[in-house]
């Protein structure tokens, strides 16, 4: 039996899934829109949390946080979450959901899907796909970042479902427990859009995150022409890789942002929405930019050019702060 | 970013996959286009796998001279790192590391190798043995 599923393809692996997911389920929601009301879209940067010996850049919230933050928003959402310490047991209730015919997402590491190409297969064990049939010995997957559905083998799944580490996922299987029939967009919008606005701008207490973490960012890189160059080149890269790599849609998370403030603007009709859309696509092509120049300096050997970067991040962090006020405090007029 | 300016840089190393990035199209609505690749990207990518591979050549050399064993190049040959193999085996570093000696590794329980091999996604022979070129 082969069963059809309606696969969206997504920029984000986690809202990707979690919109295909609820589509299955009967509640239709684009992905923008479940990272916005989740309030997804934030900076951090944490220094004291090394990845491959560097610092840890992050454009979004933490890994499972979206979820919740939807399902505590939307009213009569709710998510079931399964973890287990067999992978026996792990595989075998996986098999039970598909047998009854109903789609669950799945927390993976990267490296262990044999689908993805060579050169992407990192220990990221944060990512998120949808099962939705079995055949054989053979799952098939909606993975939300390819274009077209995939599959894996039974042995690589639960490798990939009980790899180990950091955000290790223990088999984590979720799925909606109850589903709405229709959101009130008109509470939860704007309601989102405060938290977002507030998390990252003036009233955020946290040096590390939001503008300050950009700033703080800004800071470390004009240092960068003082330290070791072969780590400075590689920072460099990683901030890109950090930013622009598969699963961002584009500017570390700002261009789905916006793509969910038009969807607003239309939805509530409110023209402040429409404009700030544009705001942050302008900040996001700013981004661009600054992915471009972070590329070049690490291909440089003698980086002058930190300077320019950090200007270009400082430039950033003051349009993003000029968007989080104008959005701290937003009601539908 | 407008649509038209989706770029459209592909690498061999996707395999020619391409990924969703929102774009404004004409009518000035986002929507989700696909882009095969775009330079700053692959340089980043490229750079990451460079590194690694640095690393895990160095750590043969030293294996080959006797100063560390196969663990440590198939750590990096895996695309890992210290810290990150010491949480996937629930060790301290220190007790990784310890294993880097080609003496002490050479005394691992099948166990331990069947553990190490695991998070590595490799058998225990290849972790036993040489890479051929």
């Amino acid at each position: 039996m082969t069963k059809e599923f309606i696969h969206v393809p997504s920029a984000h692996c986690e809202t990707g899934s979690v919109s295909n997911l609820l589509r299955s389920y009967g509640l239709e929601i684009s992905e923008p829109m479940i990272f916005g009301l989740g309030s997804g879209m934030t900076f951090a940067f944490l220094k004291q949390i090394k990845i491959n010996g560097l610092p840890l850049i992050a454009y979004r919230m933490p890994p499972k946080m979206i979820i919740k933050l939807l399902s505590w928003r939307i009213e009569g959402l709710k998510f079931h979450y399964e973890t287990f310490r067999s992978a026996d047991k792990g595989m075998q209730a996986l098999d039970n959901m598909l047998a009854e015919d109903k789609a669950v997402g799945l927390q993976t590491s990267v490296f262990f899907l044999p689908y993805f190409p060579q050169a992407m297969r990192f220990h990221f064990n944060a990512h998120n796909l949808v099962a939705y049939a079995k055949e054989g010995d053979e799952y098939l997957i909606s993975d939300p970042v390819f274009s077209h559905l995939v599959t894996a083998k039974e042995n690589d799944l639960r490798r990939a479902r009980f790899s180990k580490g950091a955000l290790a996922p223990k088999g984590m299987m979720y799925y909606p427990s109850a589903v709405p029939t229709a959101i009130d967009y008109e509470r939860v919008i704007p309601k989102s859009i405060r938290f977002m606005a507030k998390m990252n701008g003036r009233w955020n207490p946290v040096p590390i995150s939001g503008v300050n973490g950009i700033r703080m960012l800004a800071k470390n890189i004009n240092k960068l022409g003082k330290t070791d160059q072969h780590y400075a080149q590689l920072f460099m890269g990683h901030i890109v890789r950090m930013q622009e790599e598969i699963g961002t849609g584009g500017a570390g998370f700002r261009f789905i942002y916006a793509a969910f403030l038009q969807e607003s603007a239309n939805i509530l009709g409110s023209q402040t929405l429409h404009d700030c859309s544009l705001q942050l696509t302008q900040i996001g092509d700013e981004w661009r930019d600054f992915a471009v120049l972070c590329a070049r300096l690490s291909k440089q050997r003698k980086g002058q050019d930190y300077p320019d970067a950090a200007a270009q991040l400082y430039k950033i962090a003051d349009m993003e702060k000029e968007f989080y006020q104008r959005l701290s405090h937003f009601k539908i007029n | 970013m407008k649509k038209e300016h989706t770029p459209h840089q592909p690498h061999p190393m996707y395999n020619g996959e391409t990924k969703g990035v929102y774009t404004i199209n004409e009518e000035g609505q986002y929507e989700l286009s696909r882009t095969s690749g775009w330079d700053p990207e692959t340089i980043a990518l490229t750079q990451a796998l460079e590194e690694i591979d640095r690393l895990a050549r160095q750590a043969l050399e030293k294996v080959k001279q006797g100063n560390s064993s196969l663990l440590e190049y198939y750590m990096y040959a895996q695309r890992m790192d210290l810290p990150m193999l010491a949480s996937a085996v629930g060790k301290f570093q220190w007790q990784v590391k310890r294993h880097f000696n080609p003496a002490r590794f050479a005394s691992l329980s099948q166990a331990q190798l069947e553990t190490y091999a695991a998070v590595l996604g490799i058998e225990v022979t290849q972790l036993k043995t040489l890479p051929d070129d």
